[in-house]
């Protein structure tokens, strides 16, 4: 199945991570799943707040995240996944990535370099520990 | 008292797709409980083992995190909403270098590593954080000749080599970092030299000592990656506890005849070495490559899998076998995997850990040094051995190795019964004479002296040192294996 988000929104998901090169960025992905396939119809950003340092981390702040879950429930959305980025690294997941994932999330992926970004990808994992399978991002 | 938990998406699958149930309790951990208790699938996604709340799941009532406030002993009332929120978090690798280190890659750097550059997996950014990258390989024997010679064409920007031995001739058939001119030359040297000939970018760190206790956290501290090449067990276990004190990953390898083993052992993060082994065998249970042998092309492939894992670490690239251990089997060909799990009673990575520093691996794995003492009722040096031939003295030389083994080197004069039939035949053997119980090495007889010795003779002497001695002190003709 693939997660299907606006052009626009593919965008500003981008404007995100350049802005906060060269230190990862992080927000949340909020839509619906109906029988054609995962929409992404809206989504927040949100602060990285990784004890170790946000250039090769982050962290979602759990406060801000419960607020943007009631928010969610509140529009008749859920959270998908999210989306975060790697400054000066291929939109790979790793195996810190793949330690830290929740099985029902899209994780998205943007690399970014000094001043632009670079591929976007998007992963699920089936199974806590799995690994990551690649899913399709669709652009309308 | 219902309240009311919300189900983040992510754990709404075990909860039978709802995003909101009622529940009952009068405290958080009651009410999770009681979620826990209707929907068995979702225990383990909220609890430990040891019914904690997991680091991963974040319980806030109303808009206060029950962390902050009694955790799962914080009360709840009538109409309360608890909201379980996930942990969120990810990043590039596992690996953080403990400082930014900018490394800058020449023209000629460029042109060397293109083949690297041109795969997004690597790159510009994966080659300057192998050249940023500090991995000390310990032993530039059988598994470390591969990896060393693999982790410098790679370009790893710092490899440390530790090794105090001396490069001997039956070394050659494995250790393919040594060439024949290299025979009698220290390892570290030698090993050295052919690394930066590979590649004059790397900066070889050369070690020429032994890792003990009272140097291991200063020689490992520097480094990112540790990788063990060694092939004994009180090194190994030395280089797992100092990892685990430095809090860095361990590549490990080992190899046996036709079989070998690799992981990573990190105990920030998975099992550490003494996970998987708690105690050493006892001495002499498991022999060394002088002893049993090893096929010579193993080390190879176990070598360059621990350099792979090392890359894999310092890329943050792949998924490294962190907790899986893998098994090869050269002679099947074959690859099997056991998953391992971190011991919680480990007793330097568990979770009350005992040992807090470097302990003496020498005793822990029962390795005494050899009681070479010419004066010994039980044992006779080669040059008495000697005097008593020339003198015309009637001698019984007991020979226990194998019969492979006399065809290459013999003394004169000597019977062969192999150790494994000495329980079966010495009875060919008069309790009354005196016997010279003689091996390669002076070990095996002298474990055939001490059987004997139970069996009722009274006069035996092990001949110390053995063939190697009779080589070096009598008759240098006589070829050392």
């Amino acid at each position: 199945m693939a997660i299907r988000l606006s052009r626009y929104r593919a965008r500003m998901i981008r404007a995100h991570a350049r802005e906060t090169y060269p230190d990862e960025c992080c927000g949340a992905l909020l839509g619906e799943v109906n029988a054609e396939g995962k929409w992404v119809r809206s989504h927040r950003r949100l602060d990285n707040v990784h004890e170790d340092g946000h250039r090769r981390r982050f962290r979602v702040d759990p406060y801000a995240l419960m607020l943007v879950e009631k928010e969610a429930r509140a529009q008749g959305m859920k959270v998908l996944g999210f989306y975060h980025s790697h400054p000066d690294h291929p939109a790979v997941p790793s195996e810190y990535d793949r330690t830290h994932a929740w099985p029902g999330y899209s994780y998205i992926i943007v690399s970014s370099r000094p001043g632009r970004t670079g591929r976007m990808t998007s992963w699920i994992i089936e199974d806590e520990g799995a690994p990551f399978t690649q899913e399709e991002i669709e652009r309308e | 008292m219902p309240v009311k938990l919300l189900i983040p998406t992510a754990l709404q699958r075990y909860v039978g797709g709802e995003d909101q149930i009622e529940v009952e309790g009068a405290t958080v951990g009651q009410a999770l409980a009681a979620l826990a208790d209707r929907h068995p699938d979702v225990r383990k996604h909220l609890f430990t083992e040891s019914g904690q709340l997991r680091s991963f799941v974040n319980v806030y009532v109303g808009s206060e995190d029950s962390r902050h406030l009694q955790g799962t002993e914080t009360p709840v009332k009538d109409g309360d909403e608890l909201t379980i929120v996930p942990s969120i978090a990810g990043g590039v690798g596992l690996l953080d270098p403990p400082r930014e280190r900018d490394a800058v890659l020449s023209r000629e750097e460029l042109l060397r590593y293109s083949r690297h550059l041109i795969m997004p997996e690597v790159g510009l950014e994966g080659q300057k954080r192998l050249k940023a990258a500090r991995v000390l390989c310990v032993g530039t024997g059988g598994l470390g000749s591969p990896l060393a010679l693999y982790l410098a064409a790679a370009g790893v920007g710092t490899l440390g080599i530790v090794d105090f031995d001396v490069v001997d001739y039956t070394n050659l058939q494995r250790q393919i970092i040594h060439g024949t001119s290299d025979v009698g030359r220290p390892k570290i040297q030698s090993a050295k030299e052919t690394l930066q000939e590979i590649n004059p970018f790397v900066e070889v760190v050369a070690c020429e000592t032994a890792l003990t206790s009272e140097n291991a956290l200063e020689i490992l501290r520097d480094y990112d990656v540790v990788v063990d090449g060694t092939d004994n067990f009180p090194t190994r276990y030395l280089v797992n506890d100092a990892c685990v004190l430095l809090g860095k990953p361990n590549v490990y390898g080992s190899i046996f005849r036709f079989e070998g083993q690799a992981s990573v052992f990190w105990a920030e993060k998975g099992p550490c070495y003494r996970c998987l082994y708690p105690e050493p065998p006892p001495p002499g249970m498991v022999p060394s490559c002088a002893e049993g042998g090893v096929l010579g092309i193993l080390p190879g492939v176990i070598g360059v899998i621990q350099a792979t894992e090392a890359v894999k670490l310092i890329l943050g690239i792949g998924e490294p076998l962190i907790g899986r251990l893998m098994l090869f089997n050269a002679l099947k060909m074959q690859f099997r995997e056991l998953r391992l799990r971190k011991d919680p009673e480990c007793p330097i990575c568990g979770e009350n850990p005992t040992i807090k520093e470097l302990i003496d691996y020498q005793e822990f794995c029962g390795v005494h040094p050899a009681p070479a003492k010419p004066d010994d009722e039980w044992s006779i040096s080669v040059r008495e051995l000697k005097r008593r031939m020339d003198a015309g003295e009637r001698i019984s030389l007991i020979d226990v190795r194998e019969p492979y083994e006399a065809e290459i080197a013999s003394i004169p004069g000597a019977r062969l019964i192999p150790m494994d039939e000495i329980p079966e035949r010495y009875v060919e053997l008069d309790p009354q004479e005196e016997h010279i119980l003689q091996c390669r090495s002076g070990q095996r007889s002298r474990r055939v002296l001490e059987f004997l010795r139970e069996k009722g003779f009274g006069r035996l002497k092990n001949l110390e040192g053995g063939v190697l001695a009779w080589s070096d002190e009598i008759d240098p003709t006589v070829p050392k294996y």
